[in-house]
């Protein structure tokens, strides 16, 4: 057992914790994209920044992938690792502006804004579909290719991989695949309205195209799924 | 020779070498480096063996094709012994005259010899040259004294010595002291103190420790770690068995990149001699001690030169870093304690053993000691491979050594560290160079490259071109480095073009800021340096590109425009020929123009024009 201070406060940890765990279990959030709890960390998406003073130099370091050790004192919501975090944040909606886990993330961050060029792709490239093939399937069908921009996930070769069992075990675990919302508004602006108690998305904006699948995004609505029908939900889809 | 059982026996080899090629004292050798051999350097070595076969000389006369001089500005590089004449950038065709005058005439062939171009005196010996005169070349230097392929030569310039040392009169305690007492600092760029680096990995839990030496250069310019391997890759092996001896391993591995073939060659053959010989392998030299080398090819990813994407591929998987949250020294290859050093590194190794932590930390400054290879590449008369004493300044490198800018330019800025470096600007020429006084200048020492810019030189061409490299580079695992170098590439690209906004000098600074924080690996952490440390010099020069639509150095394309002025052309109509996009019209006799309209400003007719009459606006 190691003692750390969190956010000023000494709490204890097992040593083989991450730090991201200690911080959970103290009921401490930082978002994560690239982290599950069930694969091995990847420190790839870095939205889980803190702040680590470890008697030298303060730094931002992935909690996912630190480990906890005796004095280690952290920060998780210092100015600096917010503010880096948003900016992170900023570049992977630039990435994939239509991401609706990002878009909740970024509602939940305070981000309205997006000040980078947006590039449309469909994948953040998080790996944990490859992660989940290769660790909990036992498969690798799936795998990172190429490097730096031409970064990409898919099978060896680009051809239909006889490693795959079609379990949709990467289509389950994905964050950004399945959940798309165009949004109401031009790119760049983030409209926070699924996480907002008083939605504006479907009354204010006709054609709004909410791809949503009803029970992926509720929030929306701010209603239960039984009375969805009659907000004219289906109507809005067409 | 046979296998050597002892450090008695590795001397009195020593001694019959010496003898034995101490009867052939007349000796001619011809740099084979890559620089060299791209230059003629086989065709001039055959013509030498042909006519020394010719004239039944090849007996007498010693013939060595060696590794890189350095001066690669002027190669292929001849040097006849005795007396030392060096004649560059010899042709096949000057062979017989070498060999009948110099050779055996002794005589000094005054049309060959190299003429200072600003001094316009001939140089005969190496020493005579500016170029070589003003370095101290005790890493480098012995390049030109052996032939890479031949082992007997290492020996006999005293090689093997240090590890024989080693391993008869030291323990592994004493080689770190004597390493962290020489102030060595790691030479691939993060400048990590050697022996604290060992002593780490000495005291790891953990069997077996790994030896790795770094040979996956990949800074754009930069060629030291290639040549010194190239042209003496037992002083790197040597260098590695004693790294090996002191943290307690006996496996190593060099891991080289494909585009160095000939790297790969000789130091695969040395491998092979030096196992033959019992400097490698088992129980080497009669103490017991065991240690294996084998050379890993890698694919020319320049992210692979990281500690951790290297010990990635190493182990078959794909080329990307990890975070170091735990060090390599205590888990790296295969998670076992791993000492990773470059190539540069382990060649001063040998050299510390050999003449001692006190001789070699009196070379330096207080926090840098020894000395370091640059290489001098860019817009420099002597372009080449240059080993100074750390300290050293700008100034001295650039014109007392680089023989100045060519055609009687003004210097600009000198971009160091390779793509993660910075542009030093040309007032701060006066700093001498060492590790800390680059990092506090906005720039890195990284491998050591040093490219020379001119006032021809855009500086947000530049920040676009390292940038662009990196986005391709970048291994793509975090979001910082690979979307934030898109954006910037974005950002960059709009300000060369000219739509670029005055916000978007803070948006780039902001970003560049995030980048150095919240990176993974050194890569994307030092990423926005050619961009920050462009902005801090030359920030006049993006706002002159921002608000006024105009590139002050006339480099980026979108901001340019060309025109022919009339009263100069003489209607030759080659500048009509070359352009690509059919924009310039004219009839002979009568001046031609170009129509703005059509022109895609590639500058095909203002480097075709004989007469100067096309301008840049």
């Amino acid at each position: 057992m190691v003692h750390i201070k969190l956010n000023g406060v000494e709490v204890w940890a097992e040593a083989d914790w991450s730090l991201l765990e200690t911080m959970r279990y103290y009921g401490v959030d930082v978002p994560t994209l690239c982290h599950h709890d069930g694969l091995e960390d990847y420190g790839g998406c870095r939205l889980c920044l803190v702040e680590v003073d470890t008697g030298g130099r303060p730094r931002l370091v992935t909690s996912c992938t630190h480990p906890v050790f005796e004095g280690l004192r952290v920060r998780t919501h210092s100015k600096w690792a917010v503010e880096t975090r948003k900016v992170v944040l900023e570049l992977l909606l630039a990435r994939c502006p239509t991401s609706k886990t990002l878009q909740d993330m970024a509602a939940k961050m305070g981000l309205s804004e997006v000040r980078f060029k947006p590039r449309y792709e469909d994948c953040v490239l998080c790996g944990l579909c490859v992660r989940m093939c290769e660790e909990q399937m036992g498969s690798g069908a799936i795998v990172f290719v190429n490097r730096g921009q031409e970064s990409d996930i898919t099978t060896a070769f680009d051809i239909t991989s006889d490693q795959c069992r079609r379990c949709g075990a990467c289509m389950y675990i994905c964050p950004a695949c399945e959940l798309r919302c165009g949004g109401p508004d031009a790119p760049g602006v983030l409209c926070g309205s699924c996480a907002s108690p008083a939605p504006t998305c479907l009354n204010v904006y006709d054609d709004a195209k909410c791809y949503m699948s009803e029970t992926a995004c509720g929030t929306c609505l701010g209603r239960p799924k039984a009375s969805q029908d009659d907000r004219g939900i289906s109507e809005g889809r067409k | 020779m046979k296998s050597l059982g002892s450090v008695e026996e590795l001397e009195e080899a020593r001694s019959a070498i010496r003898t034995g090629s101490g009867s052939r004292r007349r000796s001619i050798t011809v740099c084979s480096g890559t620089g060299c051999q791209a230059l003629g350097a086989d065709r001039v070595l055959e013509a030498f063996r042909d006519e020394l076969e010719k004239r039944n000389l090849s007996d007498e006369v010693n013939l060595k094709p060696t590794g890189c001089h350095g001066f690669c500005e002027r190669g292929p590089i001849v040097v006849v012994e005795p007396g030392g004449v060096l004649y560059p950038g010899v042709e096949a065709r000057q062979v017989p005259e070498i060999v009948s005058r110099t050779v055996l005439g002794g005589e000094i062939i005054d049309d060959l010899l190299y003429i200072d171009p600003i001094t316009g005196e001939r140089a005969v010996r190496k020493d005579d040259l500016a170029f070589y005169r003003h370095q101290q070349r005790i890493i480098i230097g012995d390049n030109e004294r052996l032939n890479p392929g031949s082992i007997e030569d290492y020996i006999a310039i005293g090689g093997y010595a240090a590890l024989g040392k080693v391993l008869s009169k030291m323990t592994p305690e004493d080689v770190i002291e004597e390493v962290k007492s020489s102030g060595l600092r790691g030479r691939g760029g993060g400048g990590f103190p050697t022996g604290r680096k060992w002593e780490s990995c000495r005291r790891a839990k953990g069997e077996p420790k790994y030896v790795i030496c770094n040979a996956d250069e990949g800074d754009p310019g930069a060629y030291m770690d290639r040549s010194l391997l190239e042209g003496n890759p037992h002083r790197v092996l040597e260098g590695m068995a004693i790294g090996a001896y002191a943290i307690g391993s006996s496996e190593g591995y060099i891991y080289v990149r494909s585009e160095y073939p000939l790297a790969t060659k000789n130091v695969q053959r040395a491998i092979e001699w030096a196992g033959k010989l019992g400097l490698l392998g088992e129980d080497i030299l009669g103490s017991g001690f065991d240690f294996q080398v084998k050379v890993v090819s890698g694919g020319g990813a320049f992210v692979c030169g990281e500690s951790t994407a290297l010990m990635a591929s190493i182990e078959a998987k794909r080329g990307e870093p990890r975070p170091k949250y735990i060090h390599t020294v205590a888990r790296g290859l295969w998670n076992k304690p791993t000492t990773l050093n470059n190539v540069e590194t382990w060649a001063n190794i040998p050299v510390i053993i050999e003449r001692g932590a006190e001789w070699y930390s009196k070379i330096g400054t207080e926090g840098s000691k020894g000395t370091k290879i640059f290489s001098l590449v860019g817009n420099i008369n002597n372009t080449g491979l240059v080993e100074v004493p750390m300290g050293t300044t700008f100034e001295e490198i650039i014109f007392k050594i680089g023989g100045g800018i060519p055609d009687g330019r003004k210097l600009k800025a000198v971009q160091t560290g390779g793509p993660s470096g910075g542009c030093i600007p040309s007032q701060l020429m006066d700093m001498p160079i060492d590790f800390d006084a680059l990092t506090k200048a906005g720039s890195m020492m990284g491998s050591g490259g040093m490219i020379v810019m001119d006032e021809g030189t855009c500086m947000v061409d530049i920040a676009k071109y390292f940038v662009n490299f990196l986005k391709r580079e970048s291994c793509g695992k975090c979001t910082p480095c690979r979307e934030g170098l898109y954006q910037m590439s974005e950002i960059l690209e709009d300000i060369s073009a000219g739509r670029g906004e005055i916000g978007q000098l803070d948006l780039l600074q902001q970003l560049a800021q995030v980048m150095r924080d919240a990176s993974l690996c050194a890569l994307g952490r030092t990423a926005a340096n050619p961009v920050l440390s462009t902005i801090r010099y030359f920030r006049e020069e993006y706002e002159a590109h921002i608000r006024d639509h105009v590139c002050p150095a006339k480099v980026c394309t979108g901001l340019v425009s060309y025109t022919i002025d009339p009263e100069i052309c003489t209607a030759c109509g080659r500048c009509r020929k070359v352009c690509p996009a059919d924009a310039i019209t004219g009839e002979r006799k009568v001046p031609h123009e170009i129509d703005q309209e059509k022109c895609i400003r590639c500058g095909a007719c203002f480097e075709t024009c004989k007469f100067g009459a096309i301008v840049k606006v």
